[in-house]
């Protein structure tokens, strides 16, 4: 849409993949940073959590205002949650984190429902910039970030709590059985585990709200084929988007459930 | 779709959104909802207290209510009882009195008749006397005979 040339199906859906980069470092392809991801992201959470953190900072124990009462709904919708799942000193750290990915990952999925064309255009106009991704979680960097962080957390609890050796006891002595010739059998099904449990927590997201984005570039390609075509793709895109509200919501959820799920695994000893 | 240095960076702004929320928004939110919490409860609680101790309070005062009943029943009882006394107190005082002026009256009555018959036999007697005395007015001495009409006189009386 935004270019001059002539606009195919696979270089209009291109362009929408493509990220804003810049090379950190010269050499390797790793030292690569999508601009766009972690500026679009950063700046979410710092207006969603600073809208918490302001009003937060003049919360009262009365009778509380409007907002106010929407920030504690959130709160305590999360903390119920967490509570449910979580048996140790919650506040401590996993309800507030549990709240920090609830909030950011569904203002993060949240920008998918932005029509991709106009906000592609506001980019290229009001600031000048060809290629901006607005949906950090598109970006596999992003979903993996905040899992292998949450890995990280989980083996960190693991040893707090249990110690290293007692960390070491579960790999080796469960889920089956205390017998030595179990061990190797208990390592490898521990490890697939520690493994499996990242990816499926990343890629549950970044599918999700990945394939969401690729659909609304196919519909919003309906437009190509005229006026009844454009009026076309804008129901469906339309009807997408009221679903996609489900799945946003959804999978925010599901992703803070998980890490939960993981960090309490983490703390409690089989 | 490539793995790179966003991944690290990512991970750094999640730390970051992290520490904020553990040290600046959670605690005083949930400072705030606890002390909400427990205002409620107390409020509660006291509402609790002060219906149970209205039910005290109208149950006493159902009681108060009766005992009153009753005890000013008994007054009336009581009442009724003694006017009944005082009225057949006063009657019988009344009809003694009555008896007693009865009585006077009778006494009176006696006492006249009595002084009547005596003025009555003075007078009958003198009449005898005084018929006598013009009926033997020759052959009577006054003087003679004086001793004789004092003794029919007596006599008469």
């Amino acid at each position: 849409m935004a270019s001059d040339t002539e606009l195919t199906p696979t270089s209009y859906i291109e362009h929408h993949l493509t990220y804003l980069t810049t090379q950190v470092r010269e050499g390797s392809s790793f030292w690569v940073l999508h601009v766009d991801t972690l500026v679009t992201s950063i700046i979410l959470g710092v207006i969603s959590l600073g809208f918490i953190w302001l009003v937060v900072r003049k919360a009262t124990s009365g009778v509380p205002s409007k907002t106010q009462a929407f920030v504690e709904l959130a709160v305590e919708f999360i903390d119920n949650e967490v509570k449910n799942t979580f048996h140790g000193n919650r506040h401590v750290f996993v309800a507030p984190a549990a709240l920090t990915i609830f909030v950011w990952v569904l203002m993060m999925n949240a920008m998918d429902i932005l029509p991709i064309d106009i906000m592609a255009w506001i980019m290229e106009h009001a600031f000048g910039l060809h290629n901006w991704k607005i949906v950090p979680t598109t970006d596999i960097n992003t979903t993996f970030a905040l899992a292998l962080s949450i890995w990280l957390l989980m083996l960190f609890f693991n040893v707090k709590v249990k110690g290293f050796g007692g960390w070491m006891h579960e790999l080796f002595c469960t889920p089956f059985g205390k017998n030595p010739l179990l061990w190797l059998l208990n390592l490898l099904f521990n490890f697939i585990e520690y493994v499996s449990k990242p990816l499926s927590h990343s890629l549950r997201l970044f599918g999700n709200i990945y394939a969401g984005e690729i659909i609304f570039l196919l519909l919003g390609m309906w437009a190509a084929t005229g006026v009844s075509g454009t009026i076309f793709g804008a129901i469906l895109g339309a009807g997408w988007a009221i679903f996609h509200i489900l799945i946003v919501t959804l999978q925010a959820f599901i992703f803070m459930m998980l890490t939960v799920v993981y960090l309490s695994m983490a703390h409690e000893s089989h | 779709m490539n793995i790179n240095f966003t991944l690290i960076s990512q991970a750094i702004a999640f730390s970051v959104f992290i520490w904020f929320t553990i040290k600046y928004v959670w605690p005083p939110l949930l400072r705030a909802i606890e002390e909400r919490q427990k205002t409620i409860a107390d409020g509660l609680a006291a509402g609790e207290r002060g219906r149970h101790e209205l039910e005290i309070a109208s149950q006493r005062s159902s009681d108060v209510l009766k005992d009153a009943k009753q005890r000013a029943s008994e007054i009336i009882t009581q009442a009724e009882k003694r006017a009944a006394e005082v009225i057949e107190e006063a009657k019988k005082t009344a009809r003694e009195e009555g008896d007693r002026i009865v009585a006077g009256a009778k006494a009176d009555i006696e006492h006249e008749i009595f002084s009547a018959k005596e003025v009555l036999r003075q007078q009958v007697s003198e009449l005898a006397v005084a018929g006598a005395a013009k009926i033997l007015r020759r052959e009577v001495d006054a003087k003679a005979h004086n001793d004789l009409l004092v003794a029919i006189r007596e006599d008469l009386k």
